[in-house]
Parts: structure tokens; C-alpha cells; sequence
């Protein structure tokens, strides 16, 4: 049993896409549509090198949200979930470090493994860093509708 | 003379967008992400059905419920269409964001969007590839950042094997490759043949190549055309080790010196062994040619004779001094007419691949054909020499200068026809170019190998039926 509930576990292992927003400099909200590897206890995100500015948000402010909303990425499921945590960018070896998270990304990008092999073609895109988010706080809409108050649960007691 | 490069095209710029574009794009979106960042400083997101009024600046849409949505800090709209197919990966790919300030309608609660600026991503506007090469600069940053906090360099990696491959860009080795063999198996068919030179003309030829390969690169960086070119491709742009910060510029410069000198050792060797005055002045002549085709002063490919420099150093230097090695002798006129058909074919793998590259050359002041030239002109000029090709063949043939057997070159007139009907419809296309860029780098091998092939058919039908010529007349 992870540290989510039930059905927003079920969508992260589900979606395959998501959105990351970070806060930038000026405080606005940056939103970055993402793949989200969930592994039963934090949520995992790749950046590639290339576009890796929300890292440095990040790294300046850890406070970000993962939400799922497209109904076309989870298989038809029609609720709908915000994590708000605290993301953490781990970099030691932007080579290969991310790699220890591509058995879960593989089960939701088959494709991506045989990509990696031709990475000599891009080399850059290869070249990551990974997002690490630790939820706090869950906001889970179960039919999906914003107009529902959407039920509020703080990391870990789910799983309590 | 008119110029192809499109100073609108070349000004695509991603991601920036202005809010009218922004709130025109968010529009394509069924539903949007509402994000904000609320009191205790993290970010909320939200999905919320915006109506969006593009000529207002506004979007409108309920206030979600249980979520007070701040006033006084910016907020955004997120539309994206990054399409998931299960199984292998992603297409139509394409996100915007909008930002601006929210009001509140007093009556019934509906928030409004006011927008103020705007961010996204179409890769049909935009291709991934194009993307990613636009973002070299970010890359770059973030390793300067990375290896400022750690103390100590830090850059990007690929294992020794790729590393090399990409650097001398080994596999267009076959423009060296096969006008030399060309050369040795006419000298064979003449009677002339020594394995220990032949092998010594190869791996010194390919080391001429390889040198101009990766000075090529070297020049091109300094002078500023491969990091103004936003649409490489894997056949043309550059090796691109340099950009992509694998390999300093400074140790392409001497992987370049390193190629030219052995090739210069080599051909001493040879000249020891097999003295030779032709020999010596193609030697130098080639090795001139190529390191001239970038470097200063003379630039060749700069101004417009990058393709004829090709042409030359890959046909008639490459095949005769192949086969001065071999005859000890002097250059012949059938060995000349041999070359040519090699020549023009190679100098068009040259050509259309600068096709792709004729914005970034035309920014950095290097005036290759195509772009000096419209895409009528340039796809002209293709159809043209690739004939002329084929017709020095047939006239070759004709006049007893070339066997029968050279007519097999013919049989990639097909290959050739495909390059031709291509060119139209992918020319501002680079990656749909590639494909065609493939096939004619096809056409000079598999014409190349024929040939060869055709002189092995010489050699064999001489000695298993001497009776027979296969030379008209």
C-alpha cells in the first residue's frame, strides 16, 4: 500500500501524461506536461538537459504540483486528482542516473528502451535529471467536475 | 540569381508566443489547467472548461469549488495535446500556456482571465528535432551550472564507439571507399596489381576523408554555420560533437591534424614504395583540396565550389591516384573517364544535403548552391548532372573507353528518379528530406559498386576467356 489513496495511485499508474507545475522567479505557476512514474511512494518525472529549465525553478522553489486531467491519458477514467509535494532534482550523473526509474517508464513507454539504444542519434535528449516529488497533500475529484469540492488528504494518511 | 532562405521561416521561434496567439491556440484544447499558487505557496492545479475570447485578451470560466483562486498573483491556463499512444510514445505533440491576472464577476461568481503573455510548443509547427537543436543553449547552461556547483567539469557523454562514429562521421566513408577501389580494380583489370599499396591507398585516402570530415566541423564552428543551423539532419549539418558539447573544439582541431598527418605518413610510405610524380602531385593536391574546402583563406565550400572541390577530390583524385599506385604509371584516359560518372554523383550527395542546411549556411555567409540558387534552379541543376552522369557512362561505353559491362551503373537510374521526385515536395521539409537524402547517397554506392563490379567482370572474363572484349571497338 503506498502513501496515496486508493484511486489517485490508480491513476498515476495509469496516466500517461500528466502536468508539473513549478513556480518560476516571479511567482507564476509553469506548467510542464510530463510522464508520471510512480513507484508506491513518490512520484518520479525525467527532464531532459535540452528543456530543463523547470529544474532550475525547482532547485530555487521545491513546492510544485503533479495533476492528471486528461481523460485520454488514463484509459477513459473519468476523475481527476492534484499532489501537491516537494520535489527534490537528483543529478549525480546526468548519463545515466535517471536510468534506475526505466523499468517503470518502460511499462507505460515500451518504445522508450529502443530509443535509448539509438541514443547516439539524439544525445542530449538522453542527457536527464530526475524529478523526485514527495506528496503532501492530495485534492482528488472523483467525478472529475472542479464545480465539486474535491476531497482533501494529506500525504500518508491514506495509507495509515 | 535569387536566394531560397526565408528570413519569416527562419524566425520561428519557440516557445515564446504573444496572448493573442496564446488564447487562439488555447481554444484548440477541450479542456484547460487552471494553476495558480495558493496561500501556503504551493502550486494548484485545476481542470476547468474555459471560454476563451481571443480579441477580449480574456478567458472565462466557472471558479472551482473549495478552491479560492488568488487575485493578486498570476495565473495560468494550460491547453495540451501531448497525445499518448499506448505502446510506443507520442504524437501530435503540442502545449500552450496562458498567463494573466483573474477577476472575479461579482454576480456570479465567474472568473476572469485576463491574459498578458503566452508559452507553447507545435511540433507541427516546430519539429521535435528542430526543437531540441533550439534548445542546445539551455543544455549548455544547465551543464556550465551544474559543473560551477560541482567544482569540477561536467559534460555530456556517449561511450567511446559513438562517440567516434559521430565524430568522423565514419559511414560517409563510402565517398572515399569507392572511387579508391574503383581505381585499383582498373589497374587490375590492366594487369597491374599490389595488395600491400592497395591496402595502404585505402587507409591513407580515409584518412584524408576523415580529416576533412571532422575539420569540416572544426571550421564550420568557428565560422559560425553549424551553430546558426537549427535543422541537422544525420546527413547533413555536421557531426554536430561540438554543439552538443561532446568534444571540445579544440580536440576536433586535433582529431582533424591527427587524420591529416597519418594520411600524410601513409602517402610518403607509398611514394617510397611505388615512386611515382603523378602520384606525389595528387597527393598534395588532395590533401590541399580538402583542407581548403573549409579552412581559410580559400573557404571553397563558402563560396560556391564546395561541390566541384567534391567532385574532384572524390572522383578523379581519389580513383586515379588509386590507380597511379597500382600502375606505377602515369593517368589514363579511360581511368579519367571512369572517375567522372563517381564524381558528379558524389558532389550530388554534397548537394542535397545542403539542401536542409541552406538557412544556416546562408546566416553564416556560406554560399552553397542551394543557396544561391531557387529551388527550381537547385532541383534543375540535380536532375541535370545526375543525367550527365549516366551519359558519360553510355558515351564511355560507346567509345570503348568504358567495358559493357559499366552499363550495370544504369540500373540505379530508378534510385536516382526517386531522388529527383523527392526533391519537390520534401525541400523545405529537412526531415522529410532525409529519406531522399539516403537514397541518393545510394545511388553514388550502388553506382560506384556496379562499376566496380563491371572491371571485375573484365578481370575475370580475361582470364577465363581471353578470346572475349568486352571494350566496343
Amino acid at each position: 500500500m503506498g502513501t496515496l489513496p486508493e484511486p489517485v495511485e490508480a491513476l498515476l499508474d495509469a496516466a500517461l501524461v500528466a502536468e508539473l507545475t513549478v513556480v518560476d522567479g516571479h511567482g507564476r505557476p509553469v506548467t510542464y506536461p510530463l510522464i508520471p512514474l510512480y513507484d508506491g511512494e513518490r512520484i518520479y518525472m525525467t527532464s531532459s538537459t535540452l528543456f530543463s529549465r523547470k529544474l532550475e525553478h525547482i532547485k530555487a522553489n521545491p513546492k510544485v504540483a503533479v495533476s492528471i486531467t486528461d481523460p485520454i491519458a488514463v484509459g477513459g477514467r473519468t476523475d481527476r486528482a492534484t499532489i501537491q509535494g516537494d520535489a527534490r532534482v537528483i543529478e549525480d550523473d546526468p548519463h545515466g542516473g535517471w536510468e534506475r526509474i526505466l523499468p517503470i517508464w518502460e511499462k507505460k513507454e515500451p518504445a522508450i528502451v529502443a530509443f535509448l539504444k539509438a541514443r547516439v542519434a539524439l544525445p542530449l535528449f538522453f542527457e536527464r535529471a530526475l524529478i523526485e516529488v514527495t506528496p503532501r497533500r492530495i485534492l482528488h475529484w472523483s467525478d472529475g467536475d472542479a464545480a465539486t469540492t474535491p476531497v482533501v488528504t494529506e500525504a500518508g494518511r491514506a495509507a495509515a | 540569381m535569387t536566394t531560397t532562405a526565408s528570413p519569416a521561416a527562419d524566425d520561428r521561434r519557440t516557445p515564446a508566443l504573444d496572448a493573442l496567439d496564446g488564447l487562439v491556440r488555447l481554444t484548440g484544447y477541450p479542456h484547460h489547467v487552471l494553476s495558480f499558487v495558493d496561500g501556503d505557496g504551493y502550486p494548484v492545479n485545476v481542470a476547468v472548461v474555459a471560454r476563451i475570447e481571443p480579441n477580449a485578451r480574456i478567458a472565462t470560466f466557472d471558479a472551482p469549488a473549495g478552491l479560492p483562486v488568488p487575485s493578486d498573483r498570476p495565473v495560468s491556463l494550460t491547453g495540451s495535446h501531448i497525445r499518448p499512444q499506448p505502446g510506443y510514445g507520442y504524437d501530435e505533440r503540442r502545449h500552450v500556456t496562458v498567463w494573466g491576472s483573474i477577476a472575479a464577476d461579482p454576480a456570479d461568481g465567474r472568473l476572469t482571465l485576463t491574459a498578458d503573455r503566452a508559452w507553447g510548443w507545435d511540433e507541427a509547427e516546430v519539429p521535435f528535432f528542430e526543437y531540441s537543436e533550439r534548445s542546445l543553449g539551455q543544455s549548455r547552461r544547465y551543464f556550465d551550472a551544474l559543473s560551477a556547483e560541482r567544482g569540477t567539469p561536467i559534460r555530456p557523454k556517449l561511450s567511446f564507439g559513438w562517440l567516434a562514429l559521430r565524430t568522423t562521421r565514419l559511414p560517409f566513408l563510402s565517398a572515399t571507399i569507392v572511387p579508391v577501389i574503383l581505381g585499383i580494380v582498373i589497374a587490375a583489370s590492366e594487369g597491374s596489381f599490389d595488395l600491400l599499396s592497395a591496402v595502404l591507398t585505402i587507409i591513407g585516402a580515409a584518412c584524408v576523408q576523415l580529416g576533412l570530415n571532422v575539420a569540416n566541423d572544426y571550421f564550420d564552428t568557428v565560422q559560425g554555420a553549424d551553430d546558426l543551423n537549427v535543422t541537422p539532419t544525420q546527413f547533413s549539418g555536421g557531426s554536430r560533437v561540438i554543439q552538443y558539447g561532446l568534444v571540445s573544439r579544440r580536440r576536433v582541431g586535433m582529431i582533424a591534424a591527427g587524420f591529416y598527418i597519418a594520411a600524410a605518413v601513409v602517402g610518403l610510405i607509398l611514394l617510397a614504395l611505388r615512386p611515382s610524380a603523378a602520384l606525389l602531385v595528387i597527393g598534395i593536391v588532395g590533401i590541399v583540396v580538402s583542407l581548403a574546402y573549409t579552412a581559410p583563406p580559400l573557404k571553397l565550400v563558402y563560396r560556391g565550389l564546395g561541390e566541384i572541390a567534391v567532385a574532384v577530390g572524390f572522383g578523379p583524385l581519389m580513383l586515379l591516384g588509386a590507380y597511379v599506385v597500382q600502375t606505377g604509371g602515369t593517368v589514363t584516359t579511360q581511368a579519367l573517364v571512369a572517375s567522372l560518372p563517381i564524381a558528379l554523383l558524389v558532389a550530388l550527395i554534397l548537394y542535397v544535403n545542403e539542401i536542409p542546411d541552406r538557412r544556416g549556411d546562408a546566416r553564416a555567409g556560406k554560399r552553397t548552391l542551394p543557396v544561391r540558387f531557387s529551388k527550381i534552379t537547385v532541383i534543375t541543376g540535380y536532375r541535370v548532372t545526375v543525367a550527365a552522369a549516366y551519359a558519360i557512362v553510355v558515351v564511355g561505353v560507346a567509345t570503348g573507353l568504358l567495358p559493357l559491362t559499366a552499363l550495370l551503373a544504369l540500373l540505379t537510374i530508378p534510385l536516382a528518379l526517386q531522388v529527383s521526385r523527392g526533391l519537390d515536395p520534401n525541400y523545405d521539409n529537412p526531415y522529410g528530406l532525409m529519406a531522399i537524402m539516403g537514397v541518393n547517397i545510394k545511388v553514388h554506392l550502388y553506382a560506384g559498386l556496379l562499376l566496380i563490379g563491371a572491371y571485375l567482370a573484365v578481370l575475370a572474363i580475361s582470364a577465363l576467356a581471353p578470346t572475349v572484349d568486352l571494350f566496343v571497338g
